[in-house]
This record gives structure tokens, C-alpha cells and sequence, in this order.
């Protein structure tokens, strides 16, 4: 209820005050509940600070009370768009503490999966941020490839987007009848829908003039505020830790880290669509190497870690997907700790966006690629 | 022509009351506005239909199907919808004029209509002398609504979105007024029947003697419009919905309305201006000649409407098509591109038309039929006229590639670098040895 302040003088009428913009909880663009507070000069972002947790649903908390069987559905929550990324890092966590032997079929099958769904993120991905930068129809586009992905979500797993892909020691079930036909089709169908979304984007004159220059950070400041994922890689860090310390069967893949040159929209952009096309790399070769075999692991009644702590971390779409957990030899974890990708890239949101437009921010907020459940965790 | 006896029996009936003068100035007029603002309310109804179908196969779906067959009555609905809303004030707004607002944007954008011929002879409701100078003023007074709307909603967002439509409108005015003045020369007139009489005349539709100007005319109509990738003041994943975020119901649907009511304004100047109007070739030998009038005056419609809808059809091509741009580009296209691309055009089409006057009687070329009203050019005349026009915008398009040079947009292609991959050779696997299929049984 405060009134505005009135200039009565020439000096104040010439220096008018900035204006402050609550952009969010409620904003079609800030990818769900951030709500970033940004001080503008006419249209310029002069000052920017971001206000996370509306989403807070005390994950880490619930865990110490769970079973570590149980716990693997509320990973799913985190980022619910890589839900199957996300359960991975947990029972891999649990895995390595126990020392339990997974089958290789699993492995194999757990390398395909998350491939497609991270194929699926980085789809989402890129009809949100075309979205943001008024691109409307590759959103449409970029949907019906993810619609594919969840379908053979849905038969595998039964749900489409928080699957329960996992469980500690392998698969709840093997793949089902038609599962490599249906991949297959998927990974040969799909080459020709990314050409055209490089048609509608890659050369657009609007396109390059709303990313090209956009958000600029160099490798060294990267590495300094923490960027994982295509975040990092676009500023030209090779770092993917399905090479640096591959999980899954990763060690037996051939496949090559995009990495771009000057850390900008764009670049991050292009390192999304050929990660795009790596993963279907993956995808294939996995497919054909796809071992027989159990895909289960023999499992104790009650799993329990022995007493100690574990740190273990994946390549998740968004980044490096880490768990922390501490055990006290009980059947539930003594302490859970999430390394999320989303929140440690947006705190470079304010270094991105100083000194660009309101537009600009919004493009940067997309190219960040946050997931707010994640964030708030 | 039974066809049109309803008409004649209406216009008998009507001579029985009225004497003939009033049925011409007073009652015939009456009928026409009558007739265009319904048709164009229903115009704008069945345009959000069309909209939405056309960006629905664009992008592989269907589009509304739901309500009667193929969705028809999805507009209907709507419009249903839209009146029986709430009509929410926001506390802090000013009432008086986040009420009239909308009013004058959609008093703004019909009142335009006045002056557009749809047709021959009774199909234009009146025929100012400066019809086009009537059109680019009152659609500029659309621009006041938006700032209006903005300013009282009260809102920041609100407000970014009158800021920008009020600078982007103004400034693409320029270009949109500066486009025309080529093409002016070339009919002679300001009347818009006057402008498409001189095609008829000419046998040519301006866009062909200016290309150049077509092409401002239809870029800064899209700005003039608001429409993507010029859709700033609304741009829905900045502001929200820019100066109408707090509109709700049925003074929402007005701005609505406005909008697409622009659109057809700036479509229907540049089918007059630029495709031809009403005119199309072999209609008037093959109708009017034979003594069919009204069946002339429709067919003619038709051919106007389907100019119409071509224009528009590019409206949600474009719309569905291209990403958005930033605020400061958009104001360097209009600024550094469009308006001196204008000037240009005015000056080359100054000179061509001098130099073909010029030519006229030089060595025995024959140029010029006559220049009673319009310019009638013969075959060499026309060609002449052509080809500098081609001329003109190779040589525009060089001219403003060198003012442009310097600035950052200009070559992005050059700017994109491609992404290089590298396989760096894995590290220590974090996962426990993979024990083999065959030890597992």
C-alpha cells in the first residue's frame, strides 16, 4: 500500500529510480515456482536475486526415515522430467555401499534407459526454451519425440513421467516383448526429426540473434561456481562423468562430449543437440550388445549397508547428479544428502544475466535448463 | 439475374419511403457499416478458429475438435465463455480508464474500415479522398489504448508492455507510412478505390513495380500489429501478457478483437495498396462487360477476401514459425533497416518513374498511354518500370548491408561456431565389476 514516490525536483525527474520486477512464483517462464526478483533500469537487469523454495518438500528428511527399498520412488520427485536418472543415482548409491553384483543385462538396460530419458529431457528442454524465446511450434514438435520415450516408459514401467525405474540390485522387471523393436524404431525415427528442428532453429537469423552472445561464461568461471552438465560443456570443459568415472555400462560405449566454444546460449544449445544425437550413439550400440541374462541381483530381506559414508554421482540431462549418504548399519540411512545439477547452475543465473534485457533473462533461466523440484528438493 | 432479386426489391421497397438521396447518403451506408461490423466480429470469431487449425497442423495435431464438427463452434463457445466472465478490476487500477481503454482500441480498429474497399461500387462504405492518410491515423490511435491499458492496469508487467508497444508502434509507423509514399506515386491518389483504380487502369499490381516497398509495408505491418515475432508488448513468456495482463472476460476479448480487426486493416491496405484491391484480371471483361453489375461487384469481393486471407495466412505462418525478438532488436530493424530502406524506395521510385517519363519520346519510345489519373504505362514502360525496381532493392539491400556492417547482428551466421567432439578416454569405472552373465546361474 505504499504510494509512489512523485519527483518533484529536475535532479530526481532526470535520474528515475529502478524499477523492481518479482518475476514468478507465477510466471509462465521461470519453469515452474523460482520467483527471481530482478532490478531493472528501464529494461536492463541491473540487480538479480532468486528466491527458491516454494517447492521444498523436505525429501532429504523423509529419507532418514524410510527404508533404503523405499526411498528410490521420492528420488523420482527431484527432477521429475529425468525421473529415471534420478532413481539411477540412488540404488547405484546403495549398490556400491553393499558391494552388490549387477547383473550386466541391468547395467545394460539401465545405460539404454536413462539414455532415452535423457534424450527426453533435453526434448522438454528444448521445446521450453524455443518456447521462451517465442519459438512456439518446435515445442509441439520436441513434445511428440518425448511422447515416443514415455510410451516405452509406460510399458516398461507402467507411469510415464516418475517411473520407479529401479530397484537395489537390478530391474524390477526384464525388458518386455517388443521393448527392442520399440527402441529401435525410436533411434532410427529420430536423426530425421532433430534435422528438423535444426532447420526451424540452428539458422534462424531471430534464433542466433536472441542466444548467439547470450549469457556468456568462460570455462574457468564455470568451473568456479560448480556448472555440471551441458552448462559446463558449453563453455568448453570436457567433463562428463559417464567418461570420468563411468557407471552403468558406459565403460564399454563409444561416444564423444560435445563441447563448445564461448559459453553462450547458442553454444549451449548446439552441445544439447549433439548430446542428443551421443545418446542415441549410445542407445544403439547398447542395443546391440544387449547381453542375456538375469536382471536381478540376489538381494538380502532387509537391505542394509554396512556402517560408513558413500558419495556417488551420475551424469544426469541436467548434470552431475550426486547422493551422499550416510549409514549406521540400520535398515534406514543415517543421513542423505542430494547433489542437484539445477540448483548449483542457477547460481550462476546472476553472473549470466547482468547487464542483458528482461528477455534475456528469460532465455537464460531456458538454457540453464532448471527443474524446480530439484532446486527445492 | 435472380440471384441478386432480393437486392432490387429491397432497393424498391426502400424508394417508396425514402426519396432517392437519402437512400444513398443515410440508409445504404447504415446497411454497409452494419454489415462490415458484423462480419468482421465474425470475422475475428472464425480467425482465432482459423488460427488455431492452421498452428495445429503446423504442429502435427489436430486443433479444436470438440465442439460441433471438426470444432466449428469452438468460437462460439469462447465467445461465450469471454461474456460470461468475470470482468475483474485490479484495486489499484485506475477504473475510468482501464475501462475505456479496450473501447478505443476496437472504436480505433473498426472505424478504419470505413474507408477500405472490399468492391466495386457499393461494396466500399465511403470514399475519402485521403482514404489512406484516414487509415494510418486512426490505427495510430490504437497505440493510445495500449499505453492507456498499460498505464492504469497498475502493473509492471502492464507497464513494460505499454513501454515497449508504444515505442515499437511509433517507430514502425514511420516505415509503414515512408513504405507507402512509392507506391502513391504510382497511383496518383490518395483514395484507396483511387489507388486500386489506377491498377486496374495500369493492369499492374504495385508490388511489382515496388518489391521494396511490399516487403516494408508487410514487415512493419506485423510490428504495426503486434503479431509474432514482433509480439513484444504481449510477448507472453516475458510479461506475461504484457499491457493486458490484468484484462479479464469480456474487455479482454475487445483488445482481442482489436487485434485481429488490425490485422485485417493492415492486410486489406496492403492487398489495396500493393495486390491489386478488387482488381483481378479478365473479371471486368467477362462480368461488367456483359452487363452483369452486381455479379461484378461479388465476384470482386471474392477475389478481395481471397487476397485477404492469402496476406493473413502469412500472418499465422509467421506467427508459428519464428522466434521472438528482443526489445532492441526490434528497434534496430525498425531504425537502422527498415525506415532508411524506405527513404531509399521513395528516392528510387522518384527516379524511375522521372526516367520513364523522361523516356517517353526519346528516339521514338513510346512509354506513357497516358497519365490522366494513375500512371498507364506501356509494355516497355512497364518492363523499364520492373526492372528498377529490382534494381532498387539489390541496390537498397547493399546500401543498408553497408551502414550495417559494423553492428553485432548483422552476420550471425559468420558469428555461429560450431561445436567440436571430443572422446577423452574414460576413467576408472565407478561401478563394481560387471560379473558375467554365466557365473550368475
Amino acid at each position: 500500500m505504499h504510494q509512489v514516490e512523485i519527483a518533484t525536483t529536475q535532479e530526481t525527474l532526470l535520474d528515475s529510480p529502478e524499477m523492481v520486477l518479482n518475476m514468478g512464483p507465477q510466471h509462465p517462464s521461470t519453469h515452474g515456482v523460482l520467483r527471481v526478483i530482478l532490478k531493472l533500469d528501464g529494461e536492463t537487469v541491473i540487480d538479480l536475486d532468486c528466491d527458491i523454495g516454494y517447492l521444498h518438500r523436505g525429501m532429504e528428511k523423509i529419507a532418514e526415515n524410510r527404508m533404503y527399498t523405499m526411498i528410490a520412488p521420492y528420488w523420482d520427485r527431484l527432477d521429475y522430467i529425468a525421473a529415471v536418472s534420478n532413481g539411477l543415482v540412488w540404488v547405484e548409491t546403495v549398490e556400491q555401499m553393499m558391494n552388490l553384483p549387477v547383473p550386466r543385462r541391468a547395467h545394460y538396460l539401465r545405460t539404454i534407459l536413462t539414455e532415452l530419458n535423457r534424450i527426453a529431457s533435453h526434448l522438454l528442454w528444448l521445446a521450453t526454451h524455443a518456447l521462451d524465446i517465442g519459438a512456439v511450434t518446435v515445442l509441439l514438435w520436441a513434445l511428440r519425440e518425448r511422447e515416443e520415450i514415455l510410451k516405452i516408459f509406460e510399458r516398461q514401467f507402467g507411469a510415464r513421467l516418475t517411473c520407479h525405474a529401479w530397484r537395489v540390485g537390478g530391474m524390477p522387471n526384464d525388458a518386455y516383448d517388443g521393448f527392442t523393436e520399440d527402441v529401435q524404431q525410436f533411434v532410427n525415427n529420430f536423426p530425421t526429426r532433430l534435422d528438423e528442428y535444426e532447420t526451424v532453429l540452428s539458422e534462424n537469423r531471430i534464433w542466433l540473434s536472441r542466444t548467439v552472445g547470450i549469457g556468456v561464461i568462460s570455462a574457468d568461471e564455470a568451473v568456479a561456481i560448480g556448472l555440471s552438465g551441458p552448462a559446463l560443456r558449453g563453455s568448453g570443459v570436457a567433463w562428463d562423468i559417464r567418461k570420468s568415472r563411468p557407471y552403468a555400462a558406459y565403460a564399454e560405449m563409444d561416444f564423444d562430449i560435445p563441447l563448445g566454444e564461448n559459453g553462450d546460449t547458442y553454444d549451449r544449445y548446439l552441445v544439447r543437440l549433439e548430446e542428443m544425437r551421443q545418446s542415441r550413439r549410445i542407445v544403439n550400440q547398447a542395443l546391440e550388445n544387449l547381453p542375456d541374462g538375469p536382471v536381478n541381483a540376489k538381494l538380502p530381506k532387509i537391505v542394509k549397508p554396512p556402517v560408513g559414508d558413500y558419495y556417488h554421482s551420475i551424469e544426469g540431462p541436467k548434470g552431475e547428479i550426486g547422493c551422499y549418504l550416510v549409514s549406521d548399519g540400520t535398515a534406514q540411512p543415517w543421513r542423505v544428502r542430494v547433489r542437484p545439477p539445477s540448483l548449483i547452475n542457477l547460481q550462476a543465473l546472476k553472473q549470466l544475466c547482468l547487464g542483458h534485457l528482461v528477455a534475456d533473462v528469460v532465455a537464460i533461466i531456458g538454457t540453464l535448463d532448471i527443474v524446480l523440484g530439484e532446486i527445492d528438493r | 439475374m435472380l440471384f441478386f432479386a432480393p437486392i432490387e426489391f429491397i432497393n424498391q421497397l426502400l424508394l417508396k419511403f425514402f426519396s432517392g438521396d437519402t437512400i444513398n447518403h443515410f440508409i445504404w451506408p447504415f446497411i454497409q457499416i452494419g454489415l462490415v461490423v458484423t462480419l468482421v466480429a465474425g470475422w475475428v470469431a472464425y480467425a482465432t478458429y482459423l488460427e488455431r487449425k492452421i498452428s495445429a497442423f503446423m504442429q502435427a495435431r489436430l486443433g479444436p475438435m470438440r465442439v460441433g464438427p471438426w470444432g466449428l463452434l469452438q468460437p462460439i463457445a469462447d465467445g461465450i465463455k469471454l461474456l460470461t466472465k468475470e470482468d475483474f478490476i485490479p484495486e489499484k487500477a485506475d477504473r475510468w480508464i482501464f475501462f475505456f481503454a479496450p473501447y478505443i482500441a476496437v472504436a480505433a480498429a473498426f472505424i478504419t474500415f470505413s474507408v477500405i474497399p472490399f468492391g466495386p461500387d457499393w461494396a466500399v462504405i465511403t470514399d475519402v479522398n485521403i482514404g489512406l492518410l484516414f487509415v494510418l491515423a486512426v490505427s495510430s490511435v490504437g497505440v493510445l489504448a495500449l499505453i492507456l491499458a498499460g498505464w492504469s492496469s497498475n502493473s509492471k508487467y502492464s507497464l513494460l508492455g505499454a513501454l515497449r508497444s508504444s515505442a515499437q508502434m511509433i517507430s514502425y509507423e514511420v516505415a509503414m507510412g515512408l513504405s507507402l509514399v512509392g507506391a502513391l506515386m504510382f497511383a496518383r491518389t490518395l483514395s484507396l478505390s483511387g489507388v486500386v483504380h489506377a491498377q486496374q487502369l495500369d493492369s499492374v499490381w504495385f508490388f511489382v513495380y515496388q518489391p521494396l516497398g511490399f516487403l516494408i509495408f508487410l514487415v512493419s505491418g506485423i510490428a504495426e500489429n503486434n503479431r509474432a515475432p514482433f509480439d513484444l508488448p504481449e510477448a507472453e513468456s516475458e510479461l506475461v501478457a504484457g499491457f493486458h495482463t490484468e484484462y479479464s472476460g469480456f474487455r479482454w476479448s475487445l483488445f482481442f478483437m482489436a487485434e485481429y480487426a488490425a490485422m485485417v486493416i493492415v492486410s486489406a491496405v496492403a492487398v489495396t495498396v500493393y495486390l491489386g484491391g478488387w482488381y483481378f484480371p479478365f473479371v471486368y471483361r467477362y462480368t461488367e462487360a456483359n452487363g452483369y453489375h452486381n455479379l461484378y461487384v461479388i465476384v470482386s469481393l471474392l477475389v478481395f477476401i481471397f487476397k485477404l486471407l492469402a496476406i493473413l495466412y502469412l500472418y499465422f505462418w509467421l506467427r508459428w514459425t519464428l522466434p521472438r525478438f528482443r526489445y532492441d532488436q526490434l528497434m534496430d530493424i525498425g531504425w537502422k533497416w527498415l525506415i532508411p530502406s524506405a527513404l531509399i524506395n521513395i528516392v528510387i521510385s522518384a527516379l524511375a518513374i522521372f526516367i520513364v517519363q523522361a523516356l517517353n519520346g526519346w528516339r521514338g519510345i513510346k512509354t506513357i498511354e497516358s497519365l490522366s489519373s494513375g500512371l498507364d504505362l506501356t509494355p516497355i514502360g512497364k518492363a523499364l518500370m520492373i526492372v528498377m525496381g529490382l534494381a532498387g532493392l539489390g541496390l537498397t539491400g547493399l546500401s543498408l548491408a553497408r551502414i550495417n556492417w559494423r553492428s553485432r547482428d548483422f552476420n550471425l551466421k559468420n558469428q555461429r561456431r560450431n561445436i567440436r567432439l571430443v572422446n577423452v578416454p574414460s576413467g576408472k569405472p565407478a561401478v563394481a565389476p560387471i560379473v558375467p552373465a554365466a557365473s550368475e546361474g
